[in-house]
């Protein structure tokens, strides 16, 4: 079952910090935040007013206007990062066998902007004012289904939705369906629920900060912890079969070498929680030590409970102050399950450039004992990197990322 | 595929028509309906008028107040269904470790229920562009995010195991279990608790169904609404419901002495690349699906001896799938029986596959084919024998169940009686 290893040769980025993956590599690395206060709207009557909005995105330049009126703003990001994702692996779909390509999104919420348009219609204006395009342009599966028509890949398709920790299982199973014989997957992905509807969706978590101060509002592992701060945006990266990519001598980023999916115990167990076992099902499943990881990306809930069960499971796999640690995702926000696979887009520049991106505004509490890569990158010898991500309701999901050509050395 | 076989061991269907796996096959055994006219709102907005809706109590089925209160409709269609799944499997979680068990859950529209319902209210009826947070109920957190329904059903399992929902439209039924299959075959779990649930019967997916012309606008015969391949037919008729398999591998299946339904012997899915909502006349990438499917199995399309049809009774999608049918099999495809069981409990979006996955292996437990019902007119478009109106008993070793949906995605599934299945 273990069949061919996959690479990732090719990513498009939309973040809050950067539109494009360049542009976001530089502002990460210069330790430059995309988290300001919510222009999309007014907040001012929300508890919450901060976010990481993709800056300078405009739908029109990429895209055929036909589309425009049928997609929600997550969907248009998505097919543009795809683009770009597949120009940067110097794939053109339509010179490859149509079944041989597949796509695999996750999302967490759909296209819940567009989504909340025809709501208002349907209920001020009547049924019949509802768009032909809301039977398809919200729902989970919008963003696998555009991209496939799109590029015209007619091979598997997958929709996984696990909130945050989806953009890793996403990424697990085009790696799965590259094993099975697919030779490109196009996976990822990007989301964003940033309308007053989604807004107040999200505020129900209880998890959301309320701090005014972009430089304060989201500060992971901080003794000043209150909560994170949303974003939209993500990346759609190019998975192919390790094989494939050596034949047409692709550029190779890295490997998806390890993965570990697991639920937290039901609330009130009283059981530890599944984090650092997530952890240990990837590192085992790639083949490697704690001691050969060099970097953790952090999922950084920044809840003081959240945080301190990161910690521990970190703690507990590598020792006290035992790798350094990051979550440029402090100059993003929480882009839902848009945040893990633009966290691999990091750890893979990370190895291209053997240097630890920073985590900015936050000052780790001594008691969590963390290597944390704070304001400033790290340059660092970055051959593997394990990358966490979490979701609402104990969804834990982990990835080893492993340089380029190591693809066969661990496999069973 | 060579390796760990992978087998149902248990099953559970809360579907129209009667909640419970024995309720629902006597109701799609005897080719009754269960469409009837909308009772959740007032349909006369609308322009189709009818549904397929579950008379379900959640508190008769053992869900607390508080699981009520923060659960999506379809969320505790799921939990119920997950839980008798389970039990019917005999397997005892307590006994066995919690991390090798997994729970996929498919869904294609969420909590569209619950998320309808508490738009109103924050938006003052629509009014409220700003919509007002002092009004948003303290769950809406989990309408907003679907994976909520996983989170669910693995508390309700006890699993903490890799888990996730899956969603892939009206393929979602299907999928969840082919991932679910997966995970055990790889060994990522030992045991998944897989299958899907939808609850859609609301105001805003009628609207939007409707503004497609999807669904059947013809109201005047509630209980023949659904009439797939038929020569009448215009339209699908939305329905609700849930199925849940347990899944695991054979040989640790039968040490344990499980009942084994049915192995999960092939599974492919597909896109068109061609359109959202359309079909291509031609059934390509459905019939691609199918194969990649049977050759999984290692099975020639002459071992098929059912089809558990997609069937939902749009003109396009049955003429796209009878093409597929016949792309995909060649001269057997003439002569195989096929059936929708759409014609009875509707069209339940994500959920109607992993039903249709119970049906087909209920199919082979009893040795009976359920019927299309409402199958009177002929179409010539749709020349195969869909088992019209009454069911019929055939030798049924191996079932071939096939989704189509928005997105443009194909999925097929071969089950096989196991005792037979020996490669």
């Amino acid at each position: 079952m273990s069949g061919a290893a996959a690479v990732f040769t090719g990513m498009g980025v939309a973040a809050p910090n950067g539109l494009g993956a360049d542009h976001w590599w530089a502002a990460t690395c210069g330790g430059t935040s995309g988290i300001g206060r919510l222009t999309r709207f007014d907040p001012s009557g929300y508890p919450s007013k901060l976010a990481g909005q993709v800056p300078g995105f405009v739908a029109g330049d990429h895209l055929p206007s036909r589309l425009l009126p049928q997609t929600d703003r997550m969907t248009r990001m998505a097919l543009a990062a795809a683009d770009w994702a597949l120009a940067d692996a110097g794939i053109d779909p339509a010179a490859l066998p149509a079944f041989d390509m597949g796509v695999v999104t996750a999302s967490s919420s759909g296209g819940f902007e567009f989504g909340q348009e025809e709501l208002r219609k349907l209920w001020s204006q009547g049924a019949s004012h509802v768009s032909a395009y809301q039977s398809f342009a919200w729902f989970y599966a919008v963003n696998s289904g555009q991209i496939s028509i799109r590029n015209g890949m007619k091979g598997p398709a997958g929709v996984v939705v696990s909130d945050q920790a989806g953009g890793l299982d996403a990424l697990a199973q085009a790696r799965r369906l590259i094993r099975r014989g697919t030779a490109l997957i196009v996976a990822g992905a990007v989301d964003a629920s940033l309308c007053p509807w989604g807004w107040v969706a999200q505020q129900t978590s209880g998890r959301l900060s309320t701090s005014e101060e972009p430089q304060g509002a989201y500060l992971p592992f901080d003794a000043g912890a209150c909560g994170y701060v949303p974003g939209e945006g993500g990346a759609l990266l190019i998975m192919e079969s390790a094989q494939a990519a050596r034949r047409r001598g692709a550029r190779v980023y890295g490997e998806l070498a390890g993965y570990g999916a697991t639920m937290d115990p039901a609330p009130g167990l009283g059981r530890p929680p599944a984090l650092r076992r997530a952890a240990q099902v990837a590192l085992d499943d790639a083949g490697v030590t704690a001691g050969e990881v060099d970097a953790v990306f952090a999922d950084a809930a920044a809840s003081a409970d959240l945080d301190e069960v990161e910690a521990e499971a970190i703690g507990a796999l590598f020792g006290p102050h035992g790798v350094p640690v990051t979550a440029p995702k402090t100059m993003t926000g929480r882009l839902y399950s848009g945040a893990a696979p633009l966290d691999v887009a990091g750890a893979l520049l990370a190895i291209r450039d053997q240097l630890i991106p920073p985590t900015v505004h936050t000052r780790a509490r001594p008691a969590y004992r963390l290597d944390l890569v704070a304001r400033q990158p790290r340059p660092a010898a970055v051959r593997t990197v394990l990358v966490l991500a979490r979701g609402h309701g104990g969804f834990n999901s982990a990835a080893v990322i492993r340089a380029a050509g190591q693809e066969d050395a661990a496999r069973p | 595929m060579s390796g760990r076989r992978v087998v149902i061991t248990g099953m559970e269907v809360i579907a129209p028509g009667g909640v419970g796996m024995k309720e629902f096959w006597s109701l799609i055994s005897e080719g009754r309906t269960a469409t009837r006219s909308i009772t959740f709102f007032d349909p006369a907005p609308f322009r189709s008028k009818v549904a397929a809706e579950i008379d379900f109590d959640p508190h008769a089925r053992g869900l607390t107040p508080q699981e009520v209160r923060r659960m999506d409709r379809a969320a505790q269609l799921a939990v119920v269904a997950a839980r008798g799944a389970v039990a019917d499997s005999g397997l005892d979680m307590e006994a066995g470790d919690p991390a090798q068990v997994g729970v996929t859950v498919g869904s294609a529209v969420g909590a569209t229920m619950g998320l309808d319902t508490e738009y109103r209210v924050v938006s003052d009826g629509g009014r409220l562009d700003l919509v007002d947070h002092r009004y948003a109920a303290p769950h809406l957190y989990s309408h907003l995010v679907p994976s909520s329904f996983t989170a669910e059903v693995a508390w309700a399992v006890g699993a903490e195991g890799p888990s996730t929902v899956v969603s892939t439209g009206c393929t979602s039924g299907i999928d969840s279990i082919g991932y679910a299959a997966e995970l055990v075959r790889e060994g990522s779990a030992q045991v998944m608790v897989a299958g899907s649930s939808d609850a859609p019967i609301s105001p805003i997916t009628m609207a939007c169904f409707d503004a497609i012309k999807a669904t059947t606008p013809r109201a005047d015969d509630p209980a023949s609404a659904s009439r797939p391949f038929d020569g009448t037919r215009n339209g699908f008729v939305l329905g609700e419901g849930t199925a849940f398999v347990v899944l695991e591998e054979l040989e640790a299946a039968r040490k344990r002495g499980a009942h084994l339904y049915a192995e999960v012997a092939g599974y492919a899915t597909r896109s068109n690349a061609y359109h959202m909502t359309g079909l291509r006349p031609d059934g390509a990438e459905m019939a691609e699906a199918i194969k990649v499917a049977l050759g999984e199995a290692r099975m020639e399309p002459d071992a098929l001896d059912y089809i558990n049809a997609h069937g939902s009774g749009t003109k396009q999608n049955d003429r796209h799938e009878t093409a597929a049918f016949k792309r995909a099999l060649g001269r057997r495809a003439l002569s195989v029986p096929i059936s929708s069981i759409k014609s009875m409990v509707g069209h339940s979006l994500g959920a109607i596959g992993s039903i249709e996955i119970a049906a087909s292996a209920l199919a082979m437990e009893y040795q009976v084919v359920p019927p299309t019902a409402n199958l009177h007119t002929r179409d010539p478009e749709c020349d195969l024998d869909y088992v019209p109106l009454v069911a019929r008993e055939v030798a049924v070793d191996a079932v071939l169940s096939v989704g189509s949906g928005f997105g443009g995605f194909q999925s097929a599934m071969v089950l096989a009686r196991p005792e037979r299945s020996v490669r």
